[in-house]
């Protein structure tokens, strides 16, 4: 493969690549008469925007997904770091099966046992709230095999040490490890905070009102209700709902990439 | 145990005994709080693990024994009917058919693109960082939302797809009406998203690669696609598993597009599996059904399972 067919392959590449977005932008700031007619002197508008967002709940639904994408990362942190902790440098009885039982959900994803799950939740009495579509998710075999592998690289004298000077389990846990485990904090929380903005299933199966669904189920509504196919607006809505996260992308680009990679490779 | 054993043989006065036994009731306590601790750490994640994979995994097995309960009549024992069902279910074979064709073909497409967008992005070539943005942009933006756009791309006649082909000649086409065509509109969908972030293992991969080799191989007048033939890809090899590996499990995990730009149409020619455990569940309700084809796609995750175990093993003899 010579160099120069290398190049061309590869600008090619990224101009396909950055397409869709790119055509979301044109159509999201048109007249929808321009939505699939490229002219260089179409008029720009804000319209679209304006309204998109009174079409449809955008402002509930975006309540919604940032309570959901909090609500899960929080209880991810906190039970993911114990389970971790126990794993790492704790030798109880049934450890070895345990950690393999939990690394099943590597495999054994939330995402198919819809079935069963629908069923325990309404078993429970919580279909239809936020915390139904989290709560599947909020022990991540994911988040503790990461965190027991940077665990387990924190040197022990310094656990040690720490122990000597009267320090119980929980403090050592506190002020040693997980101020050391910061970076691969950052990288799971980035990863688990796309995740969730995106899901969809699982929340399109177990919500059912306004004052639950979350961004990617009410676009998914708006967009195929019967308001007839205005693609500059359903434009406008997909850049909407993808805004928060794409801009923190563009500007933290770096760490996002490595957080995705650093998640990925262990 | 052993501890009290060498208690009841201590041979010196009782002043020693009883400090060897407090220091030995010190140990017993520091190693009971150990289980203890570690459990209890353990059990918030613990309960919420069994709650939500392995008891409704185990459930699934079971309810696909049982029939569907409908109205005031309760689920009953059925023994094998539910698999006899499914055998005879045209649309399960289609499904499992359409997830093959739609793994088989995304998964090296999008290895073989990640792999070359890595080594694009990796040389020092003009507008790398634009290129960076470009190929991982599709990872963070939501599959509801891309799969809207496609929608647009595809749409017949003024989507971007036909105006292109226009300016070729070839007429108007239906893409995701057709049954010839549809399933490849997904793969391609499937193949834009996923292929940039497979990109950054092998970036991260790359990196790692001692520039030595490349220069030493450069010396030798070695061609570039040879080095990498037999330098760069084996090389590569333990991330190439690990990539493998997640994206099987994509291809049985992620239906957003089917639900905006098909729904399983034409004529079922894409519905993927999941999707189909999908409509039966909470389409037509029939749980029992839906819990029986759930058990086929457990046991094609269990067996990959298997496979990653291999796998690493393997991946260990390489670093």
């Amino acid at each position: 493969m010579s160099a120069a067919l290398e190049r061309t392959g590869a600008w090619l590449l990224a101009f396909l690549w950055i397409l869709p977005l790119a055509y979301a932008l044109w159509a999201a700031i048109h007249p929808s008469a321009y939505s699939a007619h490229f002219t260089l002197n179409a008029p720009l508008t804000l319209e679209n925007f304006v309204k998109a967002w009174n079409a449809a709940p955008f402002s509930r639904y975006f309540l919604n997904t940032f309570m959901l994408v909090t609500m899960i990362l929080a209880a991810q942190l906190v039970l993911c770091t114990f389970a971790a902790y126990a794993f790492a440098r704790f030798k109880f009885y049934g450890r070895e099966l345990a950690f393999v039982l939990v690394l099943l959900q590597l495999m054994i994803m939330p995402d198919v046992l819809i079935v069963e799950n629908y069923r325990t939740m309404t078993a429970a009495g919580i279909v239809d709230t936020i915390p139904a579509i989290g709560l599947p998710y909020m022990a991540s075999a994911f988040g503790i095999f990461l965190l027991r592998q940077t665990f387990k690289t924190v040197p022990s004298e310094l656990d040690e040490a720490a122990r000597v000077e009267g320090a119980s389990p929980l403090q050592v846990l506190l002020k040693v490890y997980v101020p050391l485990a910061k970076p691969i904090y950052v990288a799971y929380g980035l990863v688990s905070i796309s995740y969730h903005w995106n899901n969809f299933l699982w929340p399109l199966i177990i919500t059912n009102s306004v004052s639950t669904r979350p961004l990617t189920v009410g676009l998914q509504i708006f967009a195929s209700s019967d308001q007839g196919i205005d693609w500059s607006l359903i434009a406008a809505a997909t850049l909407m709902t993808s805004a928060p996260l794409l801009t923190a992308f563009l500007l933290f680009q770096r760490q996002f990439v490595q957080s995705f990679m650093r998640a990925g490779i262990r | 145990m052993s501890i009290e054993d060498d208690l009841l043989r201590e041979p010196s006065g009782g002043h020693a005994v009883a400090v060897a036994f407090r220091r030995s009731n010190v140990v017993m306590g520091a190693r009971w709080a150990t289980h203890v601790n570690g459990w209890l750490l353990l059990l918030p994640a613990a309960v919420l693990l069994v709650t939500f994979t392995h008891y409704p995994a185990v459930a699934t097995f079971i309810g696909s024994f049982f029939s569907t309960p409908k109205g005031a009549r309760p689920a009953v024992f059925v023994g094998l009917d539910n698999y006899q069902a499914m055998i005879e279910d045209p649309i399960f074979w289609q499904a499992l058919h359409n997830n093959i064709i739609y793994a088989v073909s995304t998964i090296p497409l999008t290895i073989m693109l990640a792999l070359f967008m890595a080594v694009a992005v990796n040389a020092k070539l003009v507008g790398r960082s634009f290129m960076r943005l470009a190929f991982f942009t599709p990872t963070v933006l939501p599959m509801i939302a891309v799969a809207n756009i496609w929608l647009f791309f595809y749409s017949p006649g003024y989507g971007l797809v036909d105006q292109v082909f226009n300016l070729f000649g070839v007429p108007a086409h239906n893409w995701l009406g057709d049954e010839h065509t549809a399933l490849a509109c997904l793969i391609v969908v499937a193949v834009w998203k996923d292929a940039g972030f497979f990109m950054i293992f092998y970036l991260a991969a790359l990196q790692q690669i001692s520039p030595n080799l490349s220069e030493a191989a450069a010396l030798e007048g070695t061609s570039r696609w040879y080095f990498f033939r037999r330098v760069t890809f084996p090389l590569l090899m333990p991330t190439t598993l690990f990539v493998l590996i997640n994206a099987i499990i994509n291809s049985f995990r992620l239906v957003d597009h089917i639900v905006v730009m098909t729904r399983g149409g034409p004529n079922n020619t894409t519905a993927l599996l999941l999707y189909y455990i999908y409509e039966v569940g909470f389409k037509f309700w029939d749980t029992a059904f839906a819990a029986t084809l759930t058990v086929v796609l457990l046991v094609l995750l269990a067996a990959m399972a298997l496979g990653q175990f291999i796998f690493l093993d393997r991946r260990i003899h390489y670093q």
